[in-house]
């Protein structure tokens, strides 16, 4: 049999990096082909030159056995190629069936185009109405925009990046369905991701790039979790660990809270009711855009609430500023790195100054004592492992990823009473979000609080002593995550309501 | 093709280096403008840039009017570079410095003719109050109303010229005038006279205003923890408001200093080289200290630095026209060189130009 795609050598250097260094593998009709990989290990690179968004500097490729060199997507599609984005490019004010047409080379007649939509959303049970607006529908409805806008091309490789990385567990599910169903039919998915069971689930051969060089292939279902992340990491990861505990008593409270938003595009709050003890971590899970941000700016003060409406140690501190918050011991780290946690143009030294003022006394009477706080930044990036050349290096100069060890650091090294973070390993590699995870748990582990706010729903489950969900600004009760399975958690998640129109 | 690639930090070299390249730049195509209008190019730029301080001929009197014109230009854009560090753009410098002015002259006037030796004190702070309320006008509006800053504050210069206008010709006029327009000369008379402090430098209270002004700036920027909050929420508002500065406050502090400091600019000027509150009292140091603080990198040292060079700039300039009979438009459009210089030039710091060949992505 030959294969349907065949990459040969394939090479792509920027200036200072090589992204894709002599990558060969093959992909087979009908197979679920994983490409896996750290973030900067070069996936992007790799399907962004089959898709012909990028040249590749040397190498080939085969689809069908016919030499394949797509100048731009159309080609790639033309050949049969279609790709689902991480991100997608919908037209929210228009409806679905126009947002497909607008995607079209030759789009049919409105009538003809919502009928095939239908037809191919009942195929492959993807429910979706072709005349609804894409601004009223949820990030996995939207997913589903995207993927029949390719199906309608028919296609014979289908490559989609990071697909459930906004989704609910029941929406994975029903996803998991329309691609098992599309490689019976001897489609080929080249399917991207970091997520291992889902890969161990789903796919039957897998690619793993590291540093932009294939450095082995496994059949998924064969090897583990574990074995896997070793092959993408190139070391053996720890899990975090922890000792059992007693809980202790109430340090914070948030009881009622409403918050109307001020701006189109944010969410309200409604009714959030929560308390966390020392000793404890809270996990709060959801698809972002629910209300994370707002319930953040609330804890952090940036937002000042009715006074009793957030409490610590039984003091109210609504109406307290974040620098009030800080001196009585609640910290917080939002979720965007730069321009909210950090100033992109100020070195790691003034980012330190940013919220250690207070509690680690870098400033005496208004003067700021600027070689206390190149210690505290020096300090930082020595516990968190922080690669830069020196505190005197911009924020914007760091990967993500040790930018983030420098948040995180930042907080835990002023020993807070309650610490908040939202999407701790958001965009970080294995092995930092290893090291962030294991340190939330160590701070619990002394005594403190920890909040943590994620999408990453394995994280959560790994480290959290209670779990509970916040959707459209409502937050459901907490239930302690030992024992929660997936399914449980989706309903929390309330994917519920996808689940009367399709039949698994 | 030509590429600018973002550095990922600013280069120190270019910070320093960007102004002196840009000078030279501006010499060699200003000269080339000058050559092509049938003047000696080296002797126009000798007489621009060397002349006014070295010259036997002209030093003594050009000399100290370096300080005179450069002083104003530094303590105004002193105030308004924690403002623009901060996002706050206050425009209305002029009208600041023609309030404060009024306000200090006609607190001095209401005394007259005594020569109370606390009656100059009480003449800067009535200067400063003045240019304080006016800048608040603006500033208090966009807090509580959320108007923009930038537009009240421009207007408000219109403002303060009708009411320099009426108070030149009615309320402050000068009774043993004969009716012409202008108040009593406040330089003359002991009590309300702003004098030169050093006889021939051109100093006098208000350049030593802008040098202690310099001084502060520098020391705020660089230790203080408002230095830091200024530029924290210039950089990067959102992160400002996670690290606890209080936005309202931060637009009331900046723009009440800048317009404070306009306002003793003004104060200074009309008990001093002014003399006296008239019609054509502001001749636009408000504005010039605009671009100022932006030649100078709204850095206090940059600012002393650029306000030096622009006064030498315009009494070189006056002293062209003189000598050569070089148009005013061509040392305008001298002048114009050296700031687009020195703003393209910018680019250097922040960004690395290199070459490529013609990507094909």
């Amino acid at each position: 049999m030959t294969a349907l795609l065949d990459i040969e050598g394939l090479t792509k250097a920027y200036p200072g990096v090589v992204a894709n260094d002599d990558v060969s593998f093959s992909i087979q009709p009908g197979e679920v082909h994983a490409l896996l990989g750290e973030n900067g290990a070069g996936k992007s690179t790799l399907v962004k030159m089959i898709y012909g968004l990028v040249t590749p500097d040397r190498g080939t490729m085969r689809l069908r056995g016919a030499p394949y060199a797509p100048p731009e997507p159309r080609a790639a599609r033309a050949a049969g190629v279609a790709m689902v984005f991480q991100h997608f490019s919908l037209f929210e004010a228009l409806s679905v069936a126009e947002n497909i047409a607008l995607g079209m080379e030759n789009p049919p007649k409105p009538r003809d185009l919502a009928a095939r939509i239908r037809e191919v959303s009942e195929t492959y049970g993807l429910p979706l109405d072709p005349f609804r607006l894409v601004g009223d529908l949820s990030a996995g409805e939207r997913q589903r925009v995207e993927i029949i806008r390719c199906l309608l091309q028919d296609p014979k490789l289908l490559i989609m990046d990071e697909p459930t990385s906004v989704l609910t567990p029941q929406e994975v599910e029903i996803l998991f369905h329309t691609l098992r169903k599309l490689a019976a039919e001897g489609t080929a998915i080249l399917y991207i991701s970091h997520k291992l069971e889902e890969i161990r689930a789903l796919c039957d051969a897998a690619t793993i790039l590291r540093t932009g060089k294939k450095v082995s292939t496994c059949t998924p279902r064969e090897v583990t979790a574990a074995h896997m992340a070793e092959l993408m990491v190139g070391k053996s990861l720890s899990v975090p660990a922890r000792d059992a505990h007693e809980p202790g008593a109430v340090l914070l409270a948030v009881a009622g809270l409403s918050l109307s938003s001020g701006s189109p595009f944010g969410t309200s709050l409604r009714d959030v009711t929560f308390e966390v003890r020392a000793g404890e971590v809270l996990g709060i899970g959801g698809v972002a855009g629910n209300g994370q941000d707002e319930l953040l700016a609330v804890l952090s003060g940036e937002t000042p609430v009715a006074g009793g409406a957030v409490t610590l140690k039984g003091v109210a501190v609504g109406t307290l500023g974040p620098n009030a918050r800080r001196e009585r011991g609640l910290l917080c780290a939002p979720e965007e790195r730069l321009g909210h946690a950090a100033a992109p143009d100020m070195s790691l030294t003034e980012n330190a100054l940013l919220t250690g003022r207070k509690r680690k006394a870098l400033e005496s009477r208004g003067f700021v004592d600027w070689r206390r706080t190149r210690d505290f930044a020096e300090d930082i990036i020595a516990r968190f492992d922080v690669r830069t050349p020196g505190p005197g290096v911009a924020a914007r100069a760091l990967s993500g990823g040790n930018l983030q060890k420098f948040v995180i650091g930042r907080e835990i090294l002023q020993d807070p009473t309650v610490l908040v973070v939202n999407q701790p390993t958001w965009g970080v590699d294995a092995s930092a979000a290893a090291a962030i995870r294991q340190a939330l748990l160590d701070l619990a582990q002394k005594g403190a609080a920890v909040i943590v706010i994620s999408q990453d729903l394995d994280e959560l489950l790994e480290i959290s002593d209670r779990f509970c969900a916040l959707n459209e600004g409502r937050l459901s009760p907490p239930r302690p995550a030992r024992g929660l399975s997936m399914e449980d958690i989706g309903l929390m998640l309330g994917g519920a309501h996808d689940m009367h129109e399709v039949a698994l | 093709m030509i590429v600018l690639e973002k550095r990922p930090q600013p280069s120190r070299f270019w910070v320093v280096g960007a102004p002196v390249l840009a000078v030279v730049l501006t010499m060699i195509a200003g000269g080339l403008m000058f050559a092509s209008l049938g003047k000696d190019p080296v002797e126009a730029i000798r007489i621009i840039f060397w002349d006014p301080l070295f010259s036997e001929r002209f030093a003594g009197f050009s000399r100290p009017q370096l300080l005179v014109k450069a002083g104003p230009l530094i303590l105004i854009a002193i105030g308004l570079s924690l403002g623009f560090r901060a996002g706050i753009w206050n425009i209305g410098a002029e009208g600041q410095y023609i309030v404060g002015a009024i306000c200090g002259a006609a607190f001095g006037l209401a005394f007259w003719p005594s020569a109370h030796p606390l009656i100059f004190p009480g003449m800067i702070v009535a200067g400063l109050l003045g240019g304080f309320l006016w800048a608040m006008i603006p500033a208090l509006l966009r807090v509580y109303a959320r108007t923009n800053e930038i537009l009240v504050s421009l207007l408000l210069v219109y403002v303060a010229e009708a009411m320099l206008a009426s108070a030149a010709t009615g309320w402050l006029r000068n009774p043993e005038g004969s009716g012409f327009p202008g108040s009593r000369n406040l330089a003359r008379h002991p009590g309300t006279d702003n004098p030169e402090l050093i006889a021939g430098t051109g100093m006098h209270w208000g350049v030593l205003a802008a040098f202690v002004s310099v001084i502060a700036a520098y020391v705020i920027f660089s230790r203080h923890i408002l230095g830091y909050q200024i530029r924290l929420a210039g950089e990067a508002p959102r992160a400002a408001r996670f690290g606890g500065v209080n936005a309202a406050r931060l637009v009331i502090l900046c723009m009440g200093v800048s317009g404070a400091l306009a306002g003793a600019a003004g104060l200074f000027e009309v008990s001093g080289p002014a003399a006296r509150i008239s019609i054509d009292f502001n001749v636009g140091y408000g504005f010039t200290a605009i671009i100022v603080a932006f030649l100078g990198r709204l850095n206090p040292i940059g600012i002393l630095l650029a306000g030096i060079l622009l006064a030498l700039t315009f009494i070189g300039g006056e002293l062209a026209q003189l000598m050569l009979g070089i148009p005013a438009a061509a040392i305008q459009a001298f002048q114009g060189m050296l700031l687009f210089f020195l703003l393209a030039l910018d680019v250097l710091a922040n960004f690395r130009v290199t070459w490529r060949r013609k990507a094909t992505a």
